[in-house]
């Protein structure tokens, strides 16, 4: 038996961490296919599938528990067999993101896909849910295999997607539910579950086969789609990595010309270029350097190059170097120090490697000094100082402006990212930042917004005297001195415009007669506006601007949120009339994604309730239902919360996304899984009830605790060598974690011994609070920050302890 | 008030003239939506910096069957205020725009109209209503091969089709009245800054395949200096309050 055992709870480990791989990888998968935003929505819903099968094994439960062996071996192999099923059959679905608002099919098609998305995840929480009803004395022993399963799925898939393509994570998914189905049928020691097993094998094989066989079917909207119909153009090389798939393109006859923002005044032409497509879009570029310093001549005509003219420089820093052109842009300018900082190793290594030559040996050259690190982390880290402190415009202006970025956090424009930027910056020097120009006006007001704070909150009187804006049609760039701009500068500010028709939007000095000369807006909007922000009613400014231009703060970084409820009626009564691009649709399909997140659970919630009170299942009731529901969605949601929260939190620690990501997740699946494990004893001994309060006052103690921490996290910690930090990181999660994995499993147990029905209705309400959790996490986050996501998940918790699921008897005592 | 008046004078003008064409399927259909986009352009137009649409814009609007534009499974949306996939990635944009575009363009009927990514040939069309010549480059080749055999079918011989890289513009026909950008690249090719005559107009829309964010109209003084404005297309100010 013991054997057995450890086999059962290895096949469920091996599950979790499939289910929970997969997870990722869809992620990943969808960011290629379609984009990113509708990625989020599409697997958010489709999580739903824990909490449809707990409402599924509720009202089968009598026939499921009957063949117990039987359906828990099926339920994980159909899981191997769905996860790649599904995905290949939505990859053919004619399903266009772009058309949504405009075709009353897509919406349609965007359902069939959660749909089908949902059974591979019903099945895994399926089998998982069978296994904690059918086992109810080993409740936290199976919990605790599937979190810390799930914990090494989060860590295994992204070492996976460092070395396999994307296609071939699939078919590894495939693998892993392969051997758990075999492992299942080891346990059980059943001919049914063999059969099974059996069965599912030559299924199970060819779906890995065809997932080794399969390409990614990229919507025709897509950049890279666009660039590939053009003649004589074609991939020839892809490399991928969990940041990303690049594809790199060459176009023989028709050159990609990439210089966004160039000067109306150009002439010529840039010189021929590679195209690096990040996951289907966002295209940057490599492009050749011959030798002729002349050729990148464009370069100098783009607001970017600003700062170049005002005096010479001698360091210079560029976050978000990519294919380099900010780095040759500081050459052509001959910069005798040049710090450039890329996040993405597989882009260095093409400049290194295959197109070092091609780039001139860009970033081998002696005055360009490269890290690969993240850059907010590296500056932090950093003790140089700089002449000018260049942050790159990074991302794709198309995104951008549809609003698709409104919930990615960004701790680049952050306001203590601007306060970390200026204390690096040496006297006289410059911080510099381009944006994609948007109308109405939207980021180009806010990081203005951001720097009048952060210079004021640095201790500058007149922040007016040290901001100059400008401005062409499709870019802007903000300079930030680090003391006053003085006369021959703003000479030079002028000249620049003039020469290359950008207009002024802010100078020290400025007239209103001198704005919206070259590009001009029907009203001089950026001027006016920089005029208000730098006024004493800067705040009724804000206030009245129909987009949200408040600075975004390192608790609260969505700076790419500028989304305003009061404006929501006005757009979509001109929705025929030109105004949907004013719509920011990130936070909207959000906010639309919570709405039927809501309404699906509490059909999975609500319906299980109707065949509980039927037939074979109807027994006396032993424990208020309501207290179940409360108990088990408020620990759903607190557990998530909480875990979000320090996933953010922890990346200004950590810094780099990835990492930051993998450690705290691993870490407080793995945690919280021994936290489970834990609770297997206090429940033998009979202290579940017990045990919730002690670790929920543990939970809240140590989350607000951290709270604190993370307010003033001291500077020393963060110059600590990453592995440090990431077993400071661990460290600090662990006894978190290890509380917050006990009250699920200890309330379970208790139900196991009281009223064993419910446990699948239990796992269900769970489920879809986990669902709706995630989701509003990041719209609390967008409105008050994780600060208040961990407070809201300590009430919650708080909550949850009180509506303990005590049976009657004991409640009335 | 005086809008609606205006907008309804323009509309028995123009379907009096329409009605001299032979009538099809979608005559209707195509009528109903053109006095749609006359009435939001109207709403639109102080963004515009002009008051109402060209009568002979409205009138080319209600001449060119944009169902002929459409794949056949769209056919019977073509009609619709709406962009719609046309095949290879590629879309017939809003009629609505389609007018503005034209609209911003003012042109005279002896102009000479470059057109840098043809696409379906719909906004070609509009345009031949309206000019003496129209040439259309296109870099999707079967794209720009059907809609040159379209363009044929339907009797618009005073369109040209090249397929080939729009970059470098048409040097032996230039200099151009007019240019306008359907597929614009990373920025404007100077080349096609170079081949508008003085006084000429060039149109792009800025944004993604199904949502045109803004129009950047570039003009070229007599002098030869070139400004741009960026217009929404859209009646927005954003700004409540007293600002």
């Amino acid at each position: 038996m013991k054997r057995s055992q450890h086999l059962l709870f290895l096949s469920i480990a091996l599950l979790s961490l499939a289910a929970l791989g997969y997870e990722i990888l869809l992620m990943r998968l969808f960011s290629i296919i379609q984009w990113h935003h509708f990625a989020y929505m599409i697997i958010s819903l489709a999580l739903l599938g824990y909490g449809a099968s707990g409402a599924v094994i509720t009202i089968f439960q009598k026939q499921l528990k009957r063949h117990f062996a039987l359906s828990y071996t099926a339920g994980i192999a159909l899981f191997g067999i769905s996860a790649i099923g599904s995905f290949l059959i939505i990859q053919q679905l004619p399903f266009n993101a772009e058309e949504v608002l405009w075709d009353w099919r897509q919406p349609g098609w965007l359902l069939l896909m959660y749909l089908l998305l949902a059974i591979p995840f019903m099945f895994a929480a399926g089998a998982i849910a069978l296994a904690l009803s059918h086992y109810s004395d080993m409740i936290g022993k199976i919990y605790a295999y599937d979190l810390i399963g799930a914990g090494l799925g989060g860590v295994c898939i992204i070492l996976l997607l460092f070395v396999f393509m994307p296609f071939e994570v699939l078919a590894w998914i495939g693998v892993f539910s392969l051997i758990a189905t075999l492992l299942a049928a080891m346990a059980l020691h059943s001919t049914a579950a063999w059969r099974v097993t059996l069965l599912s094998i030559p299924p199970a094989t060819a779906m890995i086969w065809l997932a080794l066989h399969s390409t990614a079917v990229i919507s025709p909207y897509k950049e890279l789609s666009q660039t590939l119909r053009i003649p004589a153009t074609e991939i020839v090389a892809r490399r991928s990595s969990p940041l990303g798939l690049l594809d790199i393109v060459e176009s023989r006859q028709t050159p990609f010309r990439h210089a966004p923002g160039l000067s109306l005044k150009a002439d010529g032409e840039p010189p021929s270029q590679v195209g690096i497509f990040t996951d289907g879009g966002n295209m940057s570029v490599i492009t050749h350097d011959a030798g002729n310093a002349e050729a990148f001549a464009y370069l100098d005509q783009i607001t970017s190059a600003l700062p170049y003219h005002l005096r010479k420089l001698q360091q210079v820093l560029i976050l978000g170097a990519g294919g380099g052109a900010d780095v040759q842009q500081a050459r052509y300018h001959q910069i005798p120090q040049i710090t450039a900082v890329e996040l993405n190793p597989q882009v260095v290594e093409l400049l290194r490697s295959d197109y070092a030559e091609f780039s001139g040996h860009l970033y081998q050259q002696s005055d360009v000094e490269l890290h690969v690190d993240e850059a907010r982390g590296f500056i932090t880290d950093s003790s140089q100082h700089y002449d000018l402190i260049q942050v790159a415009l990074m991302d794709a202006f198309g995104a951008s402006t549809a609003g698709l970025y409104a919930l990615n956090e960004s701790y680049l424009y952050t306001l203590e990212a601007f306060k970390t930027y200026l204390q690096h910056l040496q006297p006289s020097g410059y911080l510099s930042l381009s944006r994609w120009i948007k109308l109405p006006p939207r980021d180009t007001l806010k990081l203005m917004a951001t720097a009048i704070q952060a210079l004021k909150e640095s201790g500058v009187d007149h922040p007016a005297q040290q901001l100059v804006l400008i401005r062409g049609w499709q870019t802007s760039t903000l300079l930030v001195k680090n003391g006053a701009f003085t006369g021959s500068e703003i000479d030079a500010v002028k000249a620049f415009c003039n020469n290359l028709g950008f207009d002024v939007a802010w100078y020290p000095g400025m007239q209103a007669t001198e704005a919206n000369r070259f590009n001009q807006l029907r009203q001089p909007w950026f001027y006016r506006s920089a005029v208000a922000l730098l006024g004493d009613e800067a705040q009724q400014f804000m206030d009245d601007y129909k987009f949200d231009l408040r600075p975004s703060t390192d608790d609260r970084p969505y700076f790419f949120h500028f989304f305003k409820w009061s404006i929501l009626p006005e757009i979509l009564s001109l929705q025929g009339k030109g105004g949907m691009p004013l719509l920011e649709q990130g936070y909207l399909i959000s906010v639309s994604t919570l709405l039927q997140a809501l309404f699906a659970s509490l059909l999975l919630i609500i319906l299980p309730l109707l065949f509980l009170n039927r037939g074979g299942l109807r027994r006396k009731q032993t424990i208020r239902r309501s207290n179940v529901l409360i108990y088990f969605f408020a620990i759903g949601l607190a557990f998530l919360f909480i875990e979000i929260a320090f996933i953010q939190k922890m990346s200004l620690l950590l810094h780099h996304p990835l990492y930051s990501a993998a450690t705290v997740m691993t870490g407080f699946l793995t945690f919280a899984g021994l936290g489970s494990l834990y609770s297997q004893r206090l429940v033998e001994q009979g202290h579940a009830h017990r045990g919730v309060v002690i670790a929920v006052v543990g939970i809240a103690v140590l989350s607000l605790a951290y709270l604190l921490f993370f307010k003033s996290l001291p500077e020393a910690l963060l110059s600590l060598p990453l592995a440090v930090k990431m077993l400071l990181a661990i460290i600090m999660i662990a006894p978190l974690a290890f509380m917050m994995g006990m009250p699920f499993p200890l309330a379970l147990s208790h139900l196991g011994q009281h009223a064993q029905q419910l446990i699948p209705w239990a796992w269900g309400i769970n489920g879809c609070a986990s669902v709706i959790s995630a989701i509003l996490a990041t719209l609390l986050a967008i409105h008050g920050g994780f600060s208040m996501v961990v407070i809201l998940a300590v009430l919650l918790y708080l909550l949850a302890a009180l509506s303990f699921p005590k049976p009657f008897q004991e409640e009335n005592r | 008030m005086t809008h609606y008046f205006i907008s309804l004078l323009i509309l028995i003008a123009a379907s009096s003239s329409a009605l001299a064409e032979t009538p099809d399927a979608f005559f209707e259909a195509r009528q109903r939506m053109v006095s749609e986009i006359v009435d939001d352009v109207v709403e639109t137009a102080s963004q515009l910096g002009r008051e109402r649409l060209n009568p002979r814009v409205i009138d080319a609007m209600r001449r060119v069957r944009r169902h002929e534009f459409v794949p056949p499974e769209n056919r019977r949306r073509a009609y619709k205020n709406r962009p719609l996939p046309i095949g290879h990635g590629q879309t017939i944009s809003q009629p609505y725009m389609v007018a503005i575009m034209t609209d911003l363009l003012d042109l005279d009927p002896g102009d000479k109209v470059l057109e840098v990514g043809t696409g379906s040939g719909y906004q070609a069309a509009i345009l031949a209503e309206l000019v003496d010549r129209v040439y259309s480059i296109e870099i999707v080749a079967p794209l720009g091969k059907d809609a040159a055999k379209r363009l044929k079918r339907l009797n618009y011989d005073n369109v040209d089709v090249r397929i080939g890289d729009g970059y470098y513009g048409w040097k032996k026909q230039a200099p151009f009245d007019a240019i306008i950008v359907t597929a614009a690249g990373s920025h404007i090719p100077p080349p096609l800054i170079k081949q508008l005559k003085p006084g000429g107009r060039m149109v792009v829309p800025v944004g993604s395949r199904f949502m045109t964010q803004e129009l950047l109209l570039v003009e070229k003084n007599s002098a030869g200096d070139v400004t741009t404005r960026q217009l929404l297309p859209v009646i927005f100010v954003p700004l409540t309050g007293s600002h």
